[in-house]
């Protein structure tokens, strides 16, 4: 038994981590599960605000893991969800405050207590990457359907397979269907030719994600909003349920791919 | 100070490498532990380590310190061999195996640069992903993709039996002699010896191709493979 913790990251900054996390926290949260996201940005903590919770913060995670505080002292509870808690990042320390090591300690420590970690990888390869993957069962690589992003999540999967991470999944965030059909944007397809790894989910190109990550409203939430059915999809798949992809996030060669038709 | 070549031996195994450390004082292994790291840098780049410790003993705080660091300069320690019961604790304790099956002797490998002598061949059995940069002092075969932001550099000729979308630079010492085969170079960004493949005036078309040098230009022609 145990609680699995899953990072989510991606070489370049600004393409979504901290809105999947909160998104699938949410989505995991509001289907029962208890579940713990940490923020694995140190020095830039922000996951706080998007899931709304600024405001409660009074110890963070190099507290816990220093031992200036409980670790469930560190654990802010969410105001919408029962069972849905954040370990914010420290705002005034840097990345070398934690170690891989202290990263494992502290979630060997939660796996007996949740159900799911979710940790929040903060931009690059450096240090703060190699801390939010160090005790990751499962990463979850996220991109845009861009160039260089891609580039830089096929470093990342590199860099993963060589620490024996395993293969981690994929996420394609903020595909735009239209741009794609004119050829201003890749595709999910051309993304995942490159790229080779398991496809978890593709969340569209959605205004309402930003106004959700600016009012701390993941739309997870939201019954009716597209990227928040893509966030709550995937976090069924991470369940292991076996949901079908929305027609609306692939195109037709992606589509006899996924559905199994070679 | 003894040389850090004799405290540190280096052993291919199945699955990773085998360090093993001689003896001498911690501080003292520590550092040619480092310094054949840092001198063999691209070697133990994304390595995966069993260390073979004696008896030395290491209590928690030493030997996670030990990872860390190893970890920061992209070094994967999975194994800790000892003799002592005190340090297979530990290891235990922070998740790293303490068993390993032995190397036969003849997998013994060095850094393949330093054994292998002209004509012999690197083989690369997976796709190569953005910022990885192979190089070997002569021919490379890649089973597998060369994804954009991924280098290989031969003194010899190049074969990849998959797509190329990075660079590939076959004779690099300048060996005119050296080719570039692939089973899709359409996207390759090819050199052999001092010279560039130009993109603009190649097929497009997706299908074996070898590249050579012919008075000076880079020329190609479809590739077979059961050609002789
Ligand atoms: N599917 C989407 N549709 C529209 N906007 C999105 C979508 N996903 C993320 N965004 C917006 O993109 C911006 C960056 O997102 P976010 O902060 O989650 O990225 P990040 O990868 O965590 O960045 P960093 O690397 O700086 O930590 C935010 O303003 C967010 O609202
Ligand atoms: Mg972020």
């Amino acid at each position: 038994m145990g609680a699995q913790v899953i990072t989510i990251t991606s070489g370049k900054g600004g393409v979504g981590k901290t809105t999947a996390v909160a998104n699938l926290a949410v989505a995991l949260a509001a289907d029962g599960a208890r579940v713990v996201c940490i923020d694995g940005d140190i020095g830039l903590r922000n996951l706080d605000v998007v899931m709304g919770l600024e405001n409660r913060i009074v110890y963070d995670v190099v507290d816990a893991i220093e031992g200036r505080c409980r670790l469930r002292q560190a654990m802010i509870r969410d105001k919408r969800l029962p069972e849905l808690y954040l370990i914010p990042a420290a705002q005034t320390r840097d990345k070398s405050a934690v170690t891989p090591s202290d990263m494992i300690r502290l979630c060997n420590e939660l796996r007996t207590e949740v159900d799911w970690v979710l940790i929040d990888s903060p931009a690059g390869i450096e240090r703060g990457f190699k801390n939010s993957i160090a005790a990751a069962d499962r990463v979850l690589v996220l991109t845009n359907p861009e160039v260089s992003a891609v580039r830089d999540a096929d470093r990342v999967i590199g860099i993963l397979e060589a620490e024996e991470k395993g293969t981690p999944s994929l996420i394609i965030n903020r595909l735009n269907p239209v741009m794609v059909k004119q050829h201003d944007m890749l595709s999910a397809e051309d993304v995942l030719d490159l790229l080779a790894i398991k496809l978890i989910g593709i969340v569209p190109e959605d205004e309402g994600v930003i106004v959700g990550t600016n009012r701390g409203n993941p739309v997870a939430l939201e019954p009716k909003s597209r990227a928040g059915q893509a966030f709550r999809n995937i976090a069924k798949r991470m369940k292991g349920e076996d949901v079908p992809f929305m027609n609306l996030e692939a195109g037709t060669g992606l589509w006899a791919r996924l559905t199994g038709r070679k | 100070m003894s040389d850090s070549n004799t405290l540190v031996e280096i052993k291919g195994l199945r699955d990773g490498l085998l360090i093993s450390l001689g003896n001498a004082e911690w501080d003292e292994l520590r550092a040619a532990l480092m310094e054949q790291i840092e001198v063999r840098r691209s070697f133990f780049q994304g390595a995966r380590v069993a260390l073979d410790v004696g008896s030395q003993i290491f209590h928690v705080n030493e030997l996670s310190e030990l990872r860390d660091t190893l970890s920061e300069r992209g070094v994967n320690l999975w194994a800790v061999v000892s003799e002592s019961p005190t340090t297979e604790k530990t290891a235990q304790l922070l998740g790293l195996a303490t068993r390993i099956s032995r190397p036969r002797p003849q997998e013994t490998t060095r850094p393949p640069a330093e054994e292998i002598g002209e004509g012999a061949a690197m083989w690369v059995a997976r796709t190569l992903r953005s910022g990885t940069r192979i190089e070997f002092p002569g021919n490379i075969v890649v089973l597998g993709d060369v994804n954009p932001g991924a280098e290989v550099i031969a003194e010899g000729g190049i074969l990849v039996w998959g797509r190329v979308r990075g660079i590939v630079h076959a004779g690099v010492k300048g060996d005119e002699s050296a080719v570039v085969c692939g089973l899709d170079l359409s996207a390759a960004r090819i050199r052999i010896g001092g010279v560039s493949a130009v993109l603009s005036e190649r097929s497009g078309e997706s299908h074996p191709e070898k590249y050579f040098l012919e008075d000076g230009i880079i020329k190609s022609e479809s590739w077979q493979s059961n050609q002789s």
